[in-house]
């Protein structure tokens, strides 16, 4: 290949063509254009006449550059230009090709490894070694340099992993490199990221590095989380020059269980803005169901947010305990879990009844004694809910559970509760005791200052130790808790407001209450929160962003995912520990996304090998151009162009052009056709292709038209044809739609806007015109045709005609609707069921629209069409009945816009002796 | 040697007279009915001469004055009034029109496809003049000696066989005046192309005899434009001459200027001659030369 500046040449021998262009030149100007030969009676005229100009035998210099241009174009063009072509210079001795194997490289996966396989296809042509290294899977000794074979083999199963390459990696290759020096084609993922620029001097020490980016952004979720309310996700870039658009989807199980798209933002980068948030504005119960946000078109780890406790907020209602003290507010029970829960939950309040209804995740009572309402609530428990009660005044003094243990309460109660520390009483409040491992608020840390001034207690019993799940610090219990069905109670023993205790006060109610599962954390919980604890990974990612299970994988400590590092033995993905859910995503929510810059003795190319541009077509193309005009100067310069043929070689050229050239002038024509039809009845027929049938239903509007014009004071301008792809529809009260056997079927837009045409009160009147010979569209071909034309049409049921259809008497009395077949009844929408004839009616009172369809095989526009001298078209029937014929089917044509126009309006008229009644009195 | 080329033996077969006759009915009918169709046009006026002369029709009262013979007064007249009155009659001599149509191969030139050649135009005017003269009383013939001037209906076929025969040889055509009879009228069709030396020959001729008559020239559009441009070699129709050019556009001018020259100077010879010139289109409806020749024929003067 030739390389002159940015272009080069595949086939650089064909330029000697160009050293011909001087001989050309010489010819071409010494061969005149050859001369006309013509027969003129005024020739006697010309004899003597000399030419004044000898120049004019020579080709003139304009039009030989024309020609020079366009064989030079041509040679050009030949010898296969190429704009910016990229040279690959064949290396030499070992390749390492090294891939950053994260989830920012999943997206164009394949495109990566055939990259790798045509960089192996090359170096096993060379004769090199090669060694393949994924910075996220590490050999454990360095890379090992063997045949390109013995690599093609392994690479289907290297996949990109759903963390990216730590420092301590890019660190340890480079310190496991061999001594010898070697090549290294780099596929990275173009993220920037500590250590890369380190590897590339490493690996630059060793040979020529050669990185290869993707041309294409890197996008991803930094999570998600609920701002204000909305559940909001960032979106990060790594290219901010340009501003642009990212759509995050949310996913999630629907009512049925089924895993489908709830919603889509968007997210608008500004130019500059390297993150981006997309809002989605959802009510609560579907923000719930959301699982998984995820960048729509990136498959990659990176742009996939699991969602997990964080996002949801419970529902909790609170049944107060109706005593309705005013003014003490402070002192109201509710008052203290209104202020825990109302920022991280959704709360209902109102009566047991009430709140039932709206299905909340939990019900708190505050120092209720017996509620009426438990089979409801308990059927409510047994399906999952959970009911959290205090204790209070009302409950110790009523004799709820002392005898037995009540359905609503987790223990058996003594009577009457225990005060300590109080000025009537010895002792000092009591602390709480640590929880238990079995509790579920182990871990918790104990504020000091928390003391139980007073409690009710619990009866002792077998079961009240596995029962309870806090004790103050002498062992009695503080919650305790029963497991009914899926659901459980729990009863706090203390009351919801501060006399009796200051837990209410402390955040380990709030923490209390959040592990319970009553409430969602606002945010991360924090390293002190999980401490202790052990998460099972439920669901984890790959890294092309799909969900798999985590069967196989050990439990993880709570401590690790506080501060979470993305590796082999973290993966992102679900985690689970009892009824909390904790959300690991492969991009930290603080992670910013930025170019990778490559150290100077690094070449960097694009991912697409073709970026190069051929520019031979473009060559030719100018050439051809050249030698058209060519042609058009030779003409002209020969006089060829003038004369009686003069028009026709512009025109060609005239008429090439303007094929090309956009047409704009219909669009004016519709627009002036369009308000014609809107401001006027205009009753229309759709285009059959069929140009007879086209005809005859043009004429047979026209003729129906003009009888509408002479009988009736709807008053309809000329027909048109519609074509349904292209027309507008809503413009037209009444199409005629005349079937033909081969008539094509509407595109899938055409039928959305004959669907819309109909639900906004449009009719269509299916004609098949084979007089209905086979019954309803049993088996003629029309028959055939109109239902499989019909099928996506949004057609209600339809019935033969009843007698007292409105359409029997929208004008003229009719008892049958001829066309110029008197065929069997026409079908139209069927009645609703409860249509009954009321008594002292002649007809019943059937739906309230105009029939959307109305079918039939009559052949109307035969038995309407008149010609343009307003003759009748085509002969109906014989003699005197048959022109009866065609007058009833004028009429039916009547009644039909009619009822268009005016709808029920006559079946409306029946009730009019009535009103007149009415209005008498 | 050709059927065609000799009448005596094809008229002496009854088949080749036969050929003969339907080949000539195939081209008469639509000349003789286009030429009537045109003449048709031409509204017609007086037949008469409108001057006074033997004749059957009332032309004018006049004074009687001396020299008038007794019998010639009318008395009807002459009596409503003091003064005697001659009835004249309008003069009905019938005129002789000779007609030349060029029929050299000049003529069968057309710039166009779709336009009628010269000479098919020029056959056309002279046939439907010949049936407005011939309608009109006159006696019309050709100017060579084949067709003598006649009157009446045959003479009208007996022309338009003439007239349909296949074109001259000559590439240029030249009238023919010796036939003409003295005092009669002539009409020359012709595109004048040919030498004008020897139209002002004929027409020197025809003078001398007291012929007066009318010279029209028939010209396509492309003679008069010359839309030529380019390396042209143009030649006449026959081939006898030939002019090459390298660049015909730059001789549009000057060809021109030539035709316009030869244009002056066929009109200064009719000028001389007491003739009328004028030039004819065949781009144009033959009925305005058609109106022109009949106006220039029927002008007394």
């Amino acid at each position: 290949m030739l390389v002159l500046g940015p272009i080069g040449f595949t086939l650089p021998w064909l330029l000697w063509g160009l050293v011909v262009l001087p001989v050309l030149w010489l010819l071409l100007r010494a061969v005149p254009p050859a001369p006309i030969r013509r027969r003129f009676p005024g020739v006697a005229l010309l004899l003597g006449l000399a030419d004044e100009d000898v120049q004019a035998d020579r080709t003139p210099w304009w039009l030989l550059l024309i020609r020079m241009l366009a064989v030079a174009a041509l040679i050009l063009g030949f010898a296969g230009p190429v704009l910016n072509p990229e040279q690959k210079p064949a290396g030499q001795g070992p390749l390492l090709i090294l891939t950053d194997g994260s989830w920012a490289d999943a997206r164009d996966w394949p495109t990566r490894t055939g990259r790798i396989a045509e960089a192996l296809t090359e170096a096993g042509r060379a004769g090199r070694t090669v060694a393949l290294v994924s910075l996220t899977d590490l050999p454990p000794d360095g890379p090992v340099f063997v045949a390109a074979d013995a690599l093609t083999v392994r690479l289907p199963s290297l996949h990109p992993k759903p963390w990216e390459p730590d420092q301590a990696a890019m660190v340890g290759l480079a310190d496991t490199l061999p001594d010898e020096g070697f090549d290294t084609l780099w596929l990275s993922d173009g993220l920037a990221r500590d250590g890369r620029a380190d590897l590339a001097e490493a690996l630059a020490a060793h040979g020529q590095v050669t990185a290869v980016e993707s041309p294409r952004d890197v996008r991803a979720l930094a999570g998600a989380g609920i701002v204000d309310g909305t559940l909001t996700a960032t979106v990060l870039r790594a290219r901010p020059e340009i501003a642009g658009e990212a759509s995050v989807v949310a996913h999630g199980l629907d009512p049925t269980g089924i895993e489908r798209v709830l919603a889509r933002a968007t997210a608008s980068f500004a130019a500059d803005a390297d993150r981006a948030e997309a809002r989605f504005d959802l009510p609560p119960e579907l923000r719930n169901r959301v699982t998984r946000l995820e960048i729509a078109g990136e498959s990659t780890a990176g742009a996939v947010a699991l969602t997990d406790d964080a996002l949801k907020r419970r529902k909790v209602a609170i049944v107060s305990a109706g005593t309705g003290q005013e003014g003490l507010e402070l002192l109201s029970p509710d008052h203290y879990l209104r202020e825990a829960l109302a920022p991280t939950a959704d709360l209902i309040e109102g009566t047991v009844t009430d709140v039932l209804m709206a299905a909340p995740d939990v019900i708190i009572m505050a120092d209720a004694g017996r509620v009426p309402e438990t089979d409801a609530l308990l059927d409510w428990i047994d399906e999952g809910g959970l009911l959290v009660r205090f204790a209070g005044p009302h409950l110790a003094s009523s004799d709820v559970g002392r005898d037995s243990l009540d359905p609503l309460l987790p223990v058996r109660l003594r009577i009457g509760g225990r005060a300590v520390g109080g000025t009537m009483s010895w002792g000092e409040p009591k602390a709480l005791a640590p929880f238990s491992e079995a509790s579920p608020f182990y871990g918790l840390k104990l504020p000091p200052d928390v003391t139980v001034t007073a409690q009710i207690l619990a009866q002792p019993g077998p079961d009240l130790a596995q029962a309870t799940i806090a004790t103050l610090a002498d062992d009695t219990p503080l919650v305790t808790r029963r497991r009914v069905g899926d659901g459980q109670i729990v009863l706090f023993h203390v009351s919801a407001n501060a006399e009796w205790s200051s837990l209410p006060l402390s955040g380990l109610f709030v923490q209390m209450l959040e592990r319970l599962a009553v409430t969602s954390r606002a945010e991360r919980p924090a390293a002190a929160d999980l401490e202790g604890t052990t998460w099972q990974a439920e669901k984890v990612l790959d890294g092309f962003g799909t969900l798999g299970t985590a069967d196989d994988r050990p439990g993880v400590a709570g401590e690790k995912l506080a501060d979470p590092v993305i590796g082999p033995d973290l993966l992102p993905g679900l985690y689970a520990s009892g009824d909390r859910r904790l959300a690991l995503n492969a991009v930290a929510p603080d992670r910013a996304l930025q170019r990778a810059n490559w150290p100077a003795p690094v070449r960097v190319e694009g991912l697409v090998v073709a970026r190069e541009l051929p520019l031979k077509g473009w060559f030719l193309t100018v050439a051809l151009i050249l030698l058209m005009a060519d042609i058009l100067a030779a003409l002209a310069l020969g006089g060829r162009l003038r004369g009686s043929r003069a028009g026709v070689v512009p025109a060609v050229v005239l008429g090439v052009a303007l094929a090309l050239a956009p047409q704009g002038a219909r669009a004016e024509q519709d627009d002036a056709a369009l308000v014609r039809e809107a401001g006027n009845v205009v009753l229309a027929h759709v285009m059959t292709r069929d140009a007879e049938t086209d005809r005859i239903a043009e004429a047979g509007l026209w003729g129906l038209s003009e009888v509408l014009f002479a009988r009736t004071s709807v008053e309809p301008v000329e027909p048109v044809g519609v074509n349904l792809e292209t027309d507008e529809l809503s413009v037209f009260t009444f199409l005629y739609w005349p079937v033909t056997p081969n008539q094509p079927a509407p595109s899938p837009q055409a039928y959305a806007k004959l669907n819309r045409y109909l639900h906004s009160g449009g009719m269509i009147l299916f004609d098949t015109r084979d007089a209905d010979l086979a019954g309803f569209g049993a088996s003629t071909p029309e028959g055939k045709r109109l239902q499989a034309l019909a099928a996506p049409l949004d057609i209600p049921p339809l019935e033969p005609i009843p007698k007292d259809h409105v359409l029997t008497r929208a004008f003229y009395l009719l008892q049958d609707f001829p066309g110029r077949y008197a065929g069997p009844p026409i079908w139209v929408e069927a009645a609703p069921a409860d249509a009954e004839q009321v008594e002292g009616m002649p007809f019943r009172n059937l739906n309230d629209n105009v029939t959307p369809v109305v079918i039939g095989g009559n052949d109307w526009a035969a038995a309407w069409a008149v010609d343009d001298q307003g003759r009748q078209m085509f002969p109906v029937g014989r003699g005197l009945g048959g022109e009866r014929q065609r007058e009833i089917a004028y009429r039916f044509g009547v009644n039909l816009v009619m009822h268009v126009l005016t709808g029920n309006y006559k079946s409306d008229q029946v009730h009019v002796p009535a009103l007149l009644e009415r209005l008498g009195q | 040697m050709t059927a065609g080329a000799a009448p005596s033996e094809v008229s002496a077969r009854p088949a080749g007279l036969r050929r003969q006759a339907e080949a000539l009915a195939s081209a008469l009918p639509p000349l003789m009915a286009e030429a009537r169709h045109l003449a048709a046009t031409v509204q017609l006026g007086e037949h008469g001469r409108r001057r006074s002369g033997m004749g059957d029709e009332f032309w004018q009262y006049r004074p009687a004055h001396g020299g008038d013979e007794a019998r010639a007064i009318d008395w009807r007249r002459s009596g409503r009034a003091d003064q005697q009155f001659v009835r004249e009659k309008e003069w009905q001599a019938a005129q002789s029109v000779h007609l030349w149509v060029d029929d050299a191969r000049s003529m069968e030139f057309t710039g166009d496809a779709g336009r009628q050649s010269k000479a098919d135009r020029a056959r056309l005017l002279a046939l439907a003049i010949a049936v407005l003269l011939i309608h009109a009383g006159e006696r019309v013939g050709l100017a060579d000696p084949v067709a003598p001037p006649r009157s009446g209906e045959v003479q009208l076929l007996r022309l338009a066989q003439i007239l349909t025969r296949a074109a001259g040889e000559a590439d240029f055509g030249a009238p023919e005046a010796r036939a003409i009879l003295p005092g009669a009228r002539a009409v020359f069709l012709s595109d004048f192309m040919g030498d004008p030396a020897r139209v002002e020959t004929a027409l020197g001729h025809a003078a001398d005899r007291g012929v007066k008559g009318v010279l029209l020239q028939v010209l396509d559009p492309v003679e008069e434009e010359f839309p030529f441009d380019g390396r042209t070699i143009f030649e006449s129709m026959g081939g006898s001459l030939r002019h090459e050019t390298r660049k015909a556009g730059d001789l549009r001018a000057r060809y021109l200027d030539r035709l316009a020259e030869r244009r002056a100077r066929l009109a200064d010879l009719a000028a001389e001659a007491g003739w009328l010139f004028s030039t004819h289109h065949t781009g144009t409806p033959a009925q305005g030369a058609l109106l022109w020749l009949y106006g220039a024929l029927g002008t007394p003067r």
